[in-house]
């Protein structure tokens, strides 16, 4: 009863949960072009090109991928022999339970009519899995929570995935080490399949042949044994019941718990601990399996599914649609593993910017709360969105993710969806903008241009002199720090050698590039370097020749002087985008 | 002669034949390299937003290579810039330093400062030397005439790079013209490609870069040749760019060193990569001697 109803709780929540997340799948806006198609158009788009791909000559690596990368895990194998392990261990262990265990009476049954889970080879199999899971487990601790690699963070839903697994399995193997030495199961079963009472001669012996044989242990019957008795037992044995029972130490997992409790096992008999076992067994799977969808536990559906989508789309040939479908669904394919964080480009720069979305491993969950389309404070959608700016395109996280994720494209997709929101992003303000431009030919020119222009005109905005038409300059705005070069660097002070004569503003092909430079550029070079050495905070920021500098260090290189002026320059960029960080807030 | 090989995040992503064409040439004139996987950005596109954070990449490229003994060969200008950069910077400004290595001794790395960081042009021209790739030029180009391109960053700050000459550099010339190409003078050839704008101001950056062209193409080139990954993206995708974009088109493919090299020392095209610009550069094969 219990049991049954709990099942078919559990299974409501675990499919109710899959439509959720499905749903999710078709809904989730990431690019821009699927925004204005509804979420049944896009169910639709995909089903029909899954249907045309299975149909076409793709099927062929879709069954490729399916052996080496979602079988055998290829590119964890690839990446490092220790996590294939880890995860070999685990997924392997536990596929072949959840097949042969949990789902005896559909699967085992079906092949194996004479199947009892007493039996070998299932006993002993049932126990092998078992414990390759435990090792595994105790493994991804050790990796997790001892080994540490840099920057892998782990989340309350890791360490829950691992609780989970260890609860069910541990529980498990408990069980089967309390109910060997169970006295109350074994006369329950004698009752079921021998039909004896308790003072019969036949129950004597039959259970001194259990006593000593199969590890049971009676209250009032112990060893020494007659060996006569022994034999009369065997023979009831043979006849009622070694067509279901291998000797329990093939289930040595279990045997060595009913080795390990044999003094206490009687009292843990009469307070019925296997009955409480069985049901944290149960409850635990129950929980696994109702909170499935909604746990990193999802990849075991999701993974394989972005692996295959991937590898048969691309974004020149698919859909523009069913990308941004997949893309929804690669939110939830990714399982928090972190190998992409340990090969990312740029992981390094969280530690220093203190931000930890630029790790492509958490940028995932931060991303995925920005398109659900929740409401997020000002604070934590910047910190997002220069998370997932600060990345040089170079790839690694995506080449190397176990679920296939086209990682890359996400970025840049959310990127570009972020941008929408019109939020000044100073970052865009270097090269790390470079691969967008070589992308620009995939947006409208205007989309293009907007964030570089909110950025600047934000940074320009937030320094007053700039915006006055007069420019009138009284010294009062001076900043005695800058103008003491406090707030530079060794190399970028030497502004205050600088005697004014030109050199750079001269040397600069940038200037040298407009008619009028000063009023495209607002400043010119040395100019800059004046305002630096006055102390004039706002004119020196609110340059536009600061983000024109192509940093080429002609002007330094030529400056008789000594002024580090690209490194001055450089510097001033630096502190503008702090002081326009700090004024967002 | 042993260097960690630093190729930085756009050489694998988007530049596979400067790596290719690097190996080749390199491995035929005796040069080994080691890979570290490790290796991470080299903390350039960075220096405009923070220094420090800059920094901490370069130098943890640093460290690793250092804590395998090896000096560095770095492929691109703006990577051996920052490099460079960083290296002095540890050594000049010992707080910089001590906060560095504080991240770095996390996880287990250090600077030392005891390593040297050499562009691939340098290596091939101080420790291969011009004669020695004379010698393994089997097929010399004829009546070739190039543009050389030298790129900024590792010609400037000269203090700090130490590459050449600043005002008037002759190793990337001397290194061309031992393929039996004619290295050209043109007056814009010290100037800046663009590429540090291309994303930022891409009309600035186009206005260099078309500058550039225009001049090496009156100056009689007939290819253009670099040695960085930032300036040869510019040269060759963006340049393409504007060819779409302003219907200007100057039509001077930009051939990488090691692509230009490999030919003359007879390297199979495919491994040069030569098909994976974005320009057509094929007809410079005709150039080549028999
Ligand atoms: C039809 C097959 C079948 C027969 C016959 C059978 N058993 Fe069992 N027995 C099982 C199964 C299945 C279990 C374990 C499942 C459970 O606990 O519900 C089990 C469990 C037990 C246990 C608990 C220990 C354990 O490993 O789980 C004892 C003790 C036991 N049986 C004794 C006997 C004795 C004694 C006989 C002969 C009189 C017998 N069984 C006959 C199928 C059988």
């Amino acid at each position: 009863m219990f049991f049954s109803i709990a099942l078919y709780i559990a299974l409501a929540i675990f499919v109710g949960g899959l439509i959720y997340k499905i749903g999710t799948w078709f809904s989730l806006k990431i690019a821009t072009q699927a925004q204005t198609i509804s979420p049944s158009q896009r169910l639709l788009a995909a089903v029909k090109g899954i249907v045309l791909t299975i149909l076409s000559a793709k099927i062929l690596t879709l069954i490729k991928v399916f052996f080496l990368d979602i079988i055998l895990q290829r590119k964890v194998f690839q990446e490092s022999r220790f996590r294939w392990l880890i995860h070999i261990l685990i997924y392997g262990g536990f596929m072949f339970l959840v097949l042969m265990h949990a789902l005896d009476p559909i699967i085992t049954v079906g092949i194996f009519p004479d199947y009892a889970p007493t039996l070998n080879p299932f006993l002993f199999l049932r126990d092998l899995f078992g414990v390759l899971v435990i090792v595994g487990v105790i493994l991804a601790v050790y990796r997790r929570y001892i080994l540490k690699a840099p920057r892998l963070t782990t989340t309350t839903m890791d360490t829950y995935a691992l609780i989970i697994l260890a609860v069910i399995i541990v529980s498990g193997i408990i069980l089967e080490g309390t109910k060997i030495t169970s006295y109350t199961r074994y006369q329950e079963m004698v009752n079921d399949y021998a039909g004896l009472e308790e003072g019969e001669d036949d129950y004597q012996a039959l259970t001194a042949f259990w006593v000593k044989e199969f590890s049971m242990i009676s209250p009032d019957i112990t060893a020494p044994f007659d060996s006569s008795l022994i034999e009369e037992g065997r023979e009831i044995h043979e006849m009622s019941c070694a067509g279901c029972h291998s000797k329990p130490q093939w289930g040595f997992g279990g045997f060595l718990v009913a080795k390990a409790t044999k003094g206490i096992s009687l009292p843990i008999d009469r307070a019925h601990i296997p009955s409480v076992l069985w049901y944290i067994h149960f409850l635990a799977c129950f929980i696994g399996l109702a909170y499935l969808p909604f746990s990193k536990f999802l990849h075991i559906i999701t993974s394989p599914l972005s692996l295959l989508a991937n590898s048969v789309m691309s974004k020149r040939t698919s859909y523009p649609v069913n990308i941004a479908t997949r893309q929804a669904l690669e939110f939830d394919a990714c399982m928090h593993c972190g190998q992409c964080t340990g090969r990312c480009s740029v992981g390094i720069m969280s530690e220093a910017l203190q931000n930890v979305n630029i790790l492509p491993s958490e940028k995932i969950p931060s991303l995925k709360k920005v398109s659900s389309g929740k409401e997020m404070a000002e604070g934590e959608f910047r910190t997002i969105l220069e998370g997932a700016y600060v990345c040089t395109n170079c790839h690694r996280c995506t080449d190397v993710c176990p679920a296939g994720i086209n990682l890359e494209d996400l970025w840049f997709n959310m990127r570009e969806e972020m941008f929408q929101r019109n939020y000044p992003l100073f970052f865009a303000l270097s090269p790390l903008s470079f691969y967008r431009g070589l992308m620009r030919e995939t947006m409208p020119d205007s989309d293009y241009e907007r964030p570089l222009d909110q950025a600047r005109e934000a940074i320009i905005a937030s320094y007053d002199l700039m915006k006055s038409q007069d420019r009138a300059i009284t010294l009062n705005p001076a900043d005695q720090d800058l103008r003491s070069g406090l707030l530079l660097s060794d190399q970028a002070n030497t502004f205050q050698m600088c005697f004014g004569c030109q050199t750079c503003t001269n040397v600069c092909p940038v200037v040298a590039n407009y008619e009028n430079p000063k009023e495209v550029l607002g400043m010119l070079p040395h100019e800059i370097m004046y305002a630096a050495g006055l102390g004039i905070k706002d004119l020196a920021f609110g340059s536009r020749m600061l983000w024109d500098c192509t940093t080429c260090y002609q002007c330094q290189e030529q400056c008789p002087q000594g002024v580090r002026v690209t490194e001055v320059l450089y510097e001033l960029k630096n502190l503008a985008i702090a002081n326009a960080t700090t004024a967002k807030g | 002669m042993k260097f960690a090989l630093f190729l930085g995040c756009n050489i694998p992503a988007r530049l596979k034949q400067y790596e290719s064409s690097t190996r080749a040439v390199l491995g035929n004139l005796g040069v080994e390299l080691v890979d570290i996987k490790e290796f991470n950005c080299c903390g350039y596109p960075m220096r405009n937003i923070d220094f420090k954070t800059s920094i901490l990449a370069a130098a943890r490229n640093l460290a690793l290579a250092e804590k395998q003994g090896l000096n560095m060969i770095v492929l691109c200008m703006c990577g051996y810039g920052m490099l460079k950069k960083a290296d002095h910077a540890m050594k000049e400004e010992p707080s910089l330093r001590e906060v560095i290595n504080t991240t770095l001794k996390k996880e287990g790395l250090q600077f030392r400062g005891d390593l040297e960081i050499r562009h691939l042009l340098s290596v091939l021209y101080n420790e291969v030397s011009v004669e020695a790739i004379r010698q393994r030029v089997t097929r010399p180009f004829k009546d070739l005439k190039i543009a050389t391109h030298y790129g900024c960053h590792a010609l400037r700050p000269s203090e700090i790079v130490q590459f050449d000459d600043p005002v008037n550099p002759t190793l990337f010339d001397k290194l061309v013209e031992a393929t039996g190409a004619q290295s050209i003078y043109w007056q814009s050839r010290l100037d800046c490609c663009g590429a540090p704008l291309f994303g930022i101001n891409d009309n600035l950056s186009m206005d260099l870069a078309e500058k550039k062209l225009l001049d090496a193409k009156r100056s009689g080139a007939h290819y253009l040749c670099d040695a960085c990954t930032y300036c040869h993206l510019q040269f060759d995708t963006v340049q393409e760019m504007i060819s779409t974009k302003r219907g200007e088109n100057h039509l001077l493919p930009a051939i990488l060193y090691p692509q230009l090299l490999g030919l003359s020392m007879g390297i199979d095209e495919r491994i040069l990569g030569l098909e994976m610009n974005h320009i057509d550069i094929s007809g410079i094969k005709g150039f080549l001697s028999e």
